[in-house]
């Protein structure tokens, strides 16, 4: 009877990404989806690369068919080639962070720079020795000197609120109901784990350089199972390390946290939009340090509850509910992102 | 500030004077208690080093010149054998970048700023004879030798995947501890150990020196800035150091008596190291730099013939600097997890330590309106300084922001933002040091048109090496990684460009400091004029191997 509840769902969720996204990365084939057969060969296709891998454990029950793997845009979560700015960001902390950066740090010091050059090309113009043969001894003014101490205390006081607002903002802690997804890293790949769903840790190691040509996607940043997500639900992980400390890093969304041993570290954020999100470790960690990249990929809600059933995993009570209304008939349209 | 009558020996009329009598070359440079001869052991050994530290950022920057794994395989062979694996030649890459970090801070700026210039010339300033303590002034270079030949050593033997210790300047646990079998890291452990030793009596005999030996009439307030900058820096070695030392003693226990200080499962904690270290660690960084600011001081003074503007402001900003370094050290550390009023405590304190920084720069500014500016060559070393460690300088304000820090931290911003402040800064300010006082220490006028030319290529190199670093932090670039996709690939080849002007620059400052010490032209006592107002330009050039046998008065 299960077994016959989870294929209609498997049905209906196949369907509702397509009613509700136009976005160019799901107008991929939602067909193959649906086809998928139900015998419990859950991976298609493309299983060695594909984010289902870990479902093989756990196959026999579960008969939904995970999402196809997402193609990442360029220069979307990832750098691109020359850039000289940060990465655009696709987290509301993003957003302020970024803002603060270009806004407020990168254009005051770019002032203070050219002003201090200009100060001391002007100096080095005016009184070179051939037009200023006599030196003044002036070696005080008390006024001068006080305005050169107030006026930088003035201006980091400038930088400091809002600075202190987007720490805040940071660490607002997760509601109750956000996605949680335990990170481990290990010399020299990273294992997610989604307790709150049931679904147990699957590792992520890199593509190599044919296998990631071969997908699309970027060598050194590309993992072969990602950490699957939904985009607009508030999303908690909990990260620690193995054996040495690691940092999962990922730049477009504003995310740097330390992988430490023996501790576990909470970084809470939300993705605005579907998408793949790179990012690489950030703390040394040894021979392999420079390859242990990390993938998010973000699906609207639908179909992250969708991969979630096809890994065997079970929706939170919430989900579950919200999952069915938008993956009843057509008319009914999944959340808007 | 300070005005000298000067009432000295030690003119060219008394050369053959007792205090030119010189000990025969083994007694003269194997057993010295000359604090000169001591600065000029300090000053060879830290050209020596830096040799080798810049030798292994070239290694770096061929590699990272484009992406994909070029060379590393092959120098592996030479450091693994004939069978190197992929992994041992990544391992390589991390024993790289730790060699650098560590020559580089440890062996090359350390020895140089305070073990060359301040032994060289803090006695002059200050109008004594010589250090308080020679005997100890001699081990203190002396333990460097064992020091440095440990850390070359390491480099042979096992290090966890291949040989060397691999695991950055920072040696954090646990990759220094459980991450790194062999006996490598305890090599560079033990190395840092009798460095940190040295560093700790060099520190012990400053203090003493400035604090008791100054010559009647130079109060403390009438020191000149070169000296006040050492003074600050002697006291943030004696306080840092023994952390460092506790800190990486725990480091060797847990490696191998079993303890479990940096080990969760053991009740320890792999935070507590990177707390010890940076204690260590930030007050290390003004450490290097503040005897920079001193000698700065000195020569827009002397080249602009003013005395310094703000004397009491400039000393009182880098006891400042010396004193909030102290309390800003976990700025290392925003995305180790701490908790958000103690990243919003760090952030606010950090940025505090902006305001000195500023009054010094303003100061400098402030010093050289008016006055009368002659761009010799110490002069424009010293106002390239002031524009890149305030490029430098703003840049840090950006990583202050623990928010802010959150995308940056790790990234090659950070690589970008300390050489700028170290490599740009630090080493222009040794370069600015080197040739101001050049003539006084080797009795010769180095070449000015080398001089010059040198610096020009140097600054477009470095310039060129390092801004780009900004553009790949931004994007996202880790530090530490031998390979990276193919976005970072233009940048880094811009700067791996920028490396090879740099080591240009170093072939024409090489090329003058031979042909200066072999051709130069005789340098009289005071080559730069009436702006040189400090006890070393009233001596010959090079000084009497024993001056101020009559205490010189200063009022």
């Amino acid at each position: 009877m299960k077994k016959v509840k989870s294929l209609v769902l498997a049905g209906l969720l196949a369907f509702a990404p397509a009613t509700a996204m136009n976005s160019q990365a799901f107008a991929q084939d939602n067909a193959a989806v649906a086809a998928a057969p139900a015998d419990g060969a859950a991976a298609p296709a493309e299983s060695a690369v594909n984010a289902a891998a870990p479902a093989a454990d756990a196959a026999p029950a579960v008969t939904v068919a995970a999402p196809p793997r997402m193609k990442p845009t360029p220069g979307v979560g990832m750098p691109s080639p020359g850039e000289i700015s940060l990465q655009e960001q696709f987290s509301p902390t993003g957003h302020t962070a970024r803002w603060l950066h270009d806004v407020l740090l990168l254009p005051l010091i770019t002032i203070i720079s050219v002003l201090v050059l200009a100060l001391m090309l002007y100096v080095m113009v005016r009184f070179r020795r051939s037009a200023n043969p006599i030196p003044s001894k002036t070696s005080h003014n008390t006024l001068i000197e006080v305005i050169w101490t107030v006026v930088p205390v003035v201006i980091l006081l400038v930088i400091a609120v809002p600075s202190i607002g987007l720490l805040a903002d940071q660490y607002k802690p997760a509601p109750k109901d956000a996605v949680t997804v335990k990170v481990t890293g290990y010399q020299w790949y990273w294992g997610y784990e989604y307790p709150d769903n049931g679904i147990g840790e699957y590792v992520s190691n890199m593509l190599t350089k044919e296998q990631a040509e071969a997908n699309g996607e970027p060598y050194l940043l590309a993992p072969d199972n990602r950490m699957i997500l939904p985009a607009g639900r508030p999303i908690k992980l909990i990260i620690t390390g193995a054996d040495v400390i690691h940092a999962f890093a990922i730049p477009s969304l504003w995310v740097k946290m330390d992988a430490v041993p023996g501790r576990l570290n909470e970084k809470t954020f939300t993705i605005e939009k579907p998408g793949v999100y790179y990012g690489q470790c950030s703390e040394l960690c040894g021979a392999r340090h420079a390859f242990m990249p990390i993938a998010i990929e973000a699906l609207p809600p639908a179909q992250f509850d969708q991969w979630v059933l096809s890994q065997g995993g079970k929706l939170r009570g919430a989900d579950a509910a919200v999952t069915a209304a938008a993956a009843a008939p057509a008319a009914a349209p999944a959340e808007k992102l | 500030m300070t005005t000298i009558t000067a009432d000295h020996h030690g003119d060219h009329a008394h050369d053959h004077h007792d205090a030119d009598h010189k000990p025969a070359f083994f007694q003269r440079w194997f057993m010295s208690t000359n604090h000169k001869d001591i600065g000029t052991l300090y000053l060879i050994f830290a050209i020596i080093a830096g040799i080798i530290g810049g030798a292994i950022s070239g290694l770096m920057r061929a590699e990272l010149a484009q992406p994909g794994i070029q060379y590393l395989q092959i120098w592996a062979q030479y450091s693994d054998g004939p069978s190197a694996t992929l992994d041992q030649a990544y391992h390589l890459w991390n024993v790289l970048i730790t060699a650098h970090g560590l020559i580089m801070v440890f062996f090359m700026v350390m020895p140089a700023m305070i073990g060359g210039f301040g032994n060289w010339f803090v006695p002059i300033m200050i109008g004594a004879p010589d250090m308080a303590f020679p005997r100890m002034n001699n081990i203190s270079f002396w333990l460097l030798i064992p020091a440095f030949a440990l850390l070359l050593g390491s480099t042979f033997v096992p290090g966890g995947t291949g040989n060397g210790a691999g695991t950055g300047w920072t040696v954090y646990a646990p990759l220094s501890t459980s991450g790194s079998a062999g006996p490598a890291v305890d090599m560079a452990i033990l190395s840092l150990h009798i460095a940190g030793a040295s560093s700790i009596l060099g520190a012990i005999n400053f203090i003493t020196t400035i604090l008791n030996m100054r010559a009647p009439g130079m109060t403390l307030h009438k020191m000149p800035l070169f000296v006040w900058s050492v003074l600050v820096t002697a006291f943030l070695l004696l306080l840092a150091l023994p952390v460092l030392a506790a800190a990486i003693t725990m480091l060797l226990t847990d490696r191998n008596f079993g303890t479990t200080f940096y080990d969760a499962a053991g009740g320890g904690d792999p935070e507590l190291y990177q707390h010890l270290f940076w204690f260590f660690g930030h007050p290390e960084v003004y450490i290097m730099i503040l005897p920079g600011f001193g000698i700065v001081s000195q020569i827009i003074s002397t080249f602009s013939r003013k005395p310094v503007f703000g004397y009491l402001g400039m000393a009182y900003a880098m006891v400042a600097i010396g004193v909030v370094g102290f309390v800003v050290w976990a700025h290392h550390m925003f995305t180790t997890g701490m908790s958000v009023n103690v990243k919003m405590y760090f952030t606010a304190a950090t940025m505090v330590i902006a305001v000195p920084t500023g009054i010094k720069i303003f100061s400098w500014i402030a010093t050289i309106w008016g006055g009368s500016i002659s761009f010799k060559t110490p002069m424009v070393w010293a106002l390239g300084f002031i524009f890149l460690f305030t490029v430098g300088g703003v840049t840090g304000v950006v990583l202050a922001n623990g928010g802010v820090d959150d995308v940056l931290h790790d990234t090659y911003y950070v690589v970008a933002h300390f050489h700028y402040v170290l490599s740009l800064g630090a080493v222009f300010g040794l370069f600015a040091g080197f040739y101001y006082w050049f003539p006084k220490m080797s009795g010769r006028m180095y070449n000015e048109f080398l001089g010059q030319l040198h610096f020009w290529v140097f600054f477009i190199g470095v310039n060129l090496l390092f801004f780009p670093m900004h553009f790949l932090g931004l994007s996202g670039m880790p530090r530490r990684y031998p390979d990276y996709p193919e976005a970072f690939a233009y940048w880094n080849k811009i700067a791996s460009h920028g490396y090879e002007i740099m080591a240009a620059g170093m072939l024409i400052f090489f090329v003058n400091l031979i042909w200066s010490l072999a051709a130069g032209r005789k340098a009289e006592g005071n080559p730069w004029g009436e702006g040189a107002t400090t006890l070393e330009w009233t001596l010959s050039s090079p000084p009497p191997f024993h001056q101020f046998e009559t205490l010189p008065v200063v009022d």
